[in-house]
């Protein structure tokens, strides 16, 4: 909640010291991180903290939070990450316009972010969950002058917000099964949901929804497109935090759906083939943003699929592997910005010879870099063994997935070499602008990171160990004991370590080569997934059309003629059983005001319908109007009256403005037509009077009248009962139609302001 | 068309319809009123304004665009609930203050509810009408 007011409050801040607003800025999510972290002991402990502020108690959707081992280390890392994007975009963003906008939708996503993992209410989570995707369309579409930014947005948006859907449905299927909104409390029911009908729909549509965030494959398009975003946000959402979304609820539903055949299955399958086919897409890049968007591809997919293993080893090796990747590619991405920044280019076919000029940015991606790689002693190397490790231990296809996973973690290094080192040496080549060291508010970030890095690499015990077990019950039911260490002697696993390595050489060696061959090839449109979504999206708008064609074909008289129809038929056929008698007609008693204003209301009737000219017509309606309102007054009813009174006035208005671009009156109608316009208003008539008449008869006692007659002035305070409820008891109903209100003056506005522009009246 | 005596009459009814529009939301509470009358009698008064002395005038005299009305409105109506949710009540429980002000009759959030409808329903009115007028000038 406090996220969401200081990331408002940040462009106020932002225009009063748009200096060194990154300092400011920071200061935010390092809060957060040091809180967290204070944490730390009693997480490591055993103990999980809960906290729930009630929502809507009545749906069973309460502001639950949940921290335990899982939820700590990505709040851990959100925050972490965030400090160190805020601080770097405080000096990378001046160059943007609207920066202050920036740091709004940027606090917003971290705020929703950490909401998402924090979480225990389902309903809460995915109420996150969307925040998240829409602060990622904001922030894809930051440029939104691009054409290219607006597509990558929309394409981000539609097919994580299909996700969304998707999921949404998954988790209302479980609410179906289990009765209860809280993860904690769908543990215990684990039996009761693996053995529900349902159960394999569920389980479908949660991972289609954690597919389409974390862009496993065939969903894994939309992310290399949204580089388009500002380095910063490529940095934190795109690589460190909300793809990993996805990946946190699988992690998080481990407990609940896991252990069946289709959910291990399926996420080792998808989760490997994201793994291979990413990195082998990464190929023929050159652009510095993509490469990395490719490998965070490859590794979003080793992480489903060692949640898909779901040995000890396996979950232990994927918190190891998510933590070393939020280090590394975040430092990456942050370098790939400084470069872009400081050389004006980010193609890594004319990237060369910066180390001289940006030594400091250097040693930073050196560092990651290796830790991408798997280099002793980086944190990288011990997640790459952990889970060669978790792999070999496997009992069937452990040789399939063994060389799958060196040769996606192959083609890893060869991203690395490209894309982290290769930068920095050979020889200087022409580049748009004269390289520089980047400003310190821009290295100190990704510095503190890769630096962090090392260090969780040389003393794993005292970064990671004492919390791993933990971390691992959270996803896995049982408590475990990890040993982490770094050296782990000459074995099998080191092997796998040097031939990939060796892999990666090759692969790089092989790419230059290759590149030239490659270049100008397109894959054929038929396999890339990216290609279906436009067939798709193109589609779509074809209905659209057709659609829009058949129903709102623009005649007013269409429209009404086929509400009034549907009311009519409708309402009789429901009706029709209900009331057999015909009502009895009450006794009349008419006063002499009552007739003189019914005949008049006729009259102007008479003369609407059958006048020449458009200014008769429309006094004549106004007539019929004020008529009406006098009626209300008679039967004592003012508050109607004056409304009436005040509508009709303006009703009049209206209508001789819009008069003068009427073209000149004509007959449309034949005469055929007119005589069906007429049955058809003799039938509502009919209908209504007839309606009116059983309401009258029946006497209507639904306990409403009394009600709000009752309570109006102990509860609402006032004597007004229509007021009261407007305003009061049904103030929420109200609230939605000035808002439709508000919405329907916005669109009248605009067609107003667009036929004008176009010319056409 | 410009008529003098529209012209001159209409300021002075401008302000009297605009304090009976007033009027009329204040008392709604307890008499025939509220905010959708009061903000419809407010668009009419300035409707008679700018039928008496132009469209430019209109807008001059009202000095901002209605769109901000329109979003003032929604916005003190919206956050006219937050004071309940922030005792711990159900969200949009009215609450009062003093039932027994002088000049405004009974003072709470329900009052801070019609006001926002009231100047909502002011400027979708004036935009409505406005636009359409300014499209005649072109």
């Amino acid at each position: 909640m406090i996220g969401f007011a200081v990331s408002a409050a940040a462009p106020f801040f932002y225009r009063r010291f748009p200096g060194y607003f990154g300092w400011i800025a920071v200061s935010f999510p390092l809060f957060l991180f040091f809180s967290f972290t204070s944490f730390y002991p009693r997480i490591a402990a055993g103990e999980v903290l809960r906290e729930t502020v009630f929502w809507v108690p009545s749906l069973g959707i309460n502001l639950s939070f949940l921290l335990d081992g899982l939820s700590f280390t990505f709040a851990l890392i959100i925050t972490l990450i965030g400090a160190a994007v805020f601080l770097y975009a405080g000096t990378y963003m001046k160059h943007y316009g609207h920066a202050s906008r920036f740091f709004v939708y940027i606090g917003l996503f971290m705020t929703s972010m950490l909401g998402l993992v924090l979480s225990d209410n389902i309903a809460a989570m995915f109420v996150f969950w969307e925040l998240t995707g829409i602060s990622s369309f904001l922030l894809i579409g930051f440029s939104h002058h691009k054409e290219q930014s607006r597509k990558s947005a929309m394409q981000a948006l539609l097919v994580t917000g299909g996700g969304g859907l998707a999921l949404l449905a998954g988790l209302i299927l479980l609410y179906g099964i289990s009765g209860t909104f809280e993860f904690s409390g769908l543990f215990p029911k684990r039996h009761l949901i693996v053995n529900s009908p349902l159960y394999p729909a569920a389980t479908v549509l949660v991972m289609l929804g954690a597919f389409t965030k974390s862009a496993q494959f065939p969903f894994h398009f939309w992310l290399p497109n949204a580089m388009e975003a500002p380095t910063p946000v490529s940095a934190y959402l795109h690589s460190a935090t909300m793809v990993k979304a996805g990946i946190y609820l699988l992690a998080r539903m481990n407990h609940v759906l896991g252990g069946t055949a289709l959910w291990q299955d399926t996420l080792l399958v998808v989760g490997a083939v994201t793994m291979v086919c990413s990195a082998l897409l990464a190929f023929n890049q050159t652009d510095l943003k993509k490469l990395l968007a490719y490998s965070t591809l490859s590794v979003l997919g080793t992480l489903t699929m060692m949640i898909g293993i779901g040995s000890e080893l396996a979950i232990k090796a994927f918190f190891i592997y998510l933590i070393a990747h939020s280090l590394y590619k975040g430092t990456l991405f942050l370098v790939a910005g400084t470069i872009d920044h400081a050389a004006g280019s980010r193609d890594t076919g004319v990237l060369g010879g910066l180390g001289r000029a940006m030594p400091f940015t250097m040693a930073t991606a050196m560092l990651a870099s290796f830790s991408m790689m798997g280099v002793i002693p980086l944190v990288g190397f011990i997640g790459k063994e952990t889970l060669y490790a978790s792999i070999l231990e496997m009992e069937e296809w452990s040789r399939y997935l063994i060389a799958a996973a060196v040769i996606a973690n192959g083609l890893l290094v060869m991203i690395t070499l490209v894309a982290g080192i290769r930068p920095f040496f050979g020889s200087m080549r022409r580049l748009p602008s004269v390289p520089h060291e980047a400003p310190f508010a821009m290295l100190a970030g990704p510095a503190c990171l890769a630096v962090l890095g090392l260090l969780a690499g040389l003393f794993p015990d005292f970064f990671m160990g004492a919390m791993l077990d933990r971390l691992a019950s959270s996803v896995l039911a049982d408590t475990l004991t990890f040993r982490i260490k770094l050296w782990h002697g000459f074995n099998e696993v080191l092997f796998l370590s040097f031939l990939t390595l060796l892999c990666g050489m090759l692969f790089y060696a092989a790419r230059i080569k290759l590149l030239p061959c490659l270049h100008g090839r397109h894959i054929t449109p038929v396999l890339k997934p990216s290609s279906w979504y436009d067939a798709a999206l193109a589609g779509m708008l074809r209905v659209a059309r057709w659609q829009t064609r058949i129903l709102q074909n623009g005649s007013l008289r269409n429209y009404i003629t086929v509400i009034v129809l549907t009311a009519v038929t409708l309402a009789v056929s429901v009706l029709a059983g209900s009331f057999s008698a015909f009502p009895e007609i009450p006794a009349l008693d008419v006063t002499f005001y009552e007739v003189v204003i019914v005949s008049i209301i006729l009259v102007s009737i008479l003369v609407l319908i059958t006048s020449s000219s458009r200014l008769k017509a429309v006094i004549a309606l106004g007539v019929t109007g004020f008529s009406t309102g006098i009626i209300f007054i008679l039967y004592g009813a003012p508050d109607l009256a004056l409304t009436t009174f005040a509508i009709e006035t303006l009703g009049v208005i209206l209508f001789v403005l819009v008069l003068y671009r009427l073209p000149r009156f004509t007959s449309y109608s034949t005469t055929a037509s007119r005589a069906r316009d007429a049955a058809i208003a003799c039938v509502f008539g009919i209908f209504m009077a007839l309606m009116v008449l059983y309401t009258v008869s029946g006497e209507l006692d639904s306990g409403l009248k009394r009600y709000f007659a009752g309570a109006s002035l102990p509860e609402g305070k006032g004597r007004n009962i229509v007021n009261v409820i407007l305003v009061d008891f049904r103030a929420i109903d109200t609230l939605g139609e000035i808002t439709v209100l508000a919405v329907a003056a916005i669109g009248v506005f605009a067609m107003l302001k667009l036929t004008l522009k176009g010319g056409s009246r | 068309m410009y008529s003098i005596i529209l012209a001159t009459a209409s300021r002075y009814l401008l302000l009297l319809l605009q304090m009976f529009s007033l009027f009329l939301l204040f008392r709604g509470h307890n008499e025939p009123g509220g905010g959708f009358v009061g903000g419809l009698v407010a668009a009419a008064a300035y409707a008679l304004y700018f039928i008496a002395n132009g469209i430019a005038e209109a807008e001059k005299l009202l000095q901002i665009d209605p769109f901000y009305l329109i979003a003032a409105g929604l916005l003190l109506a919206v956050s006219s609930t937050m004071p309940s949710l922030a005792a711990g009540m159900n969200v949009m429980t009215g609450i009062w203050f003093d039932t027994g002000t002088a000049l405004f009759g009974k003072v709470g959030t329900p009052l801070l509810f019609d006001t926002g409808v009231y100047f909502l329903v002011l400027g979708v009115t004036l935009k409505i009408i406005f636009s359409l007028a300014e499209g005649d000038l072109q």
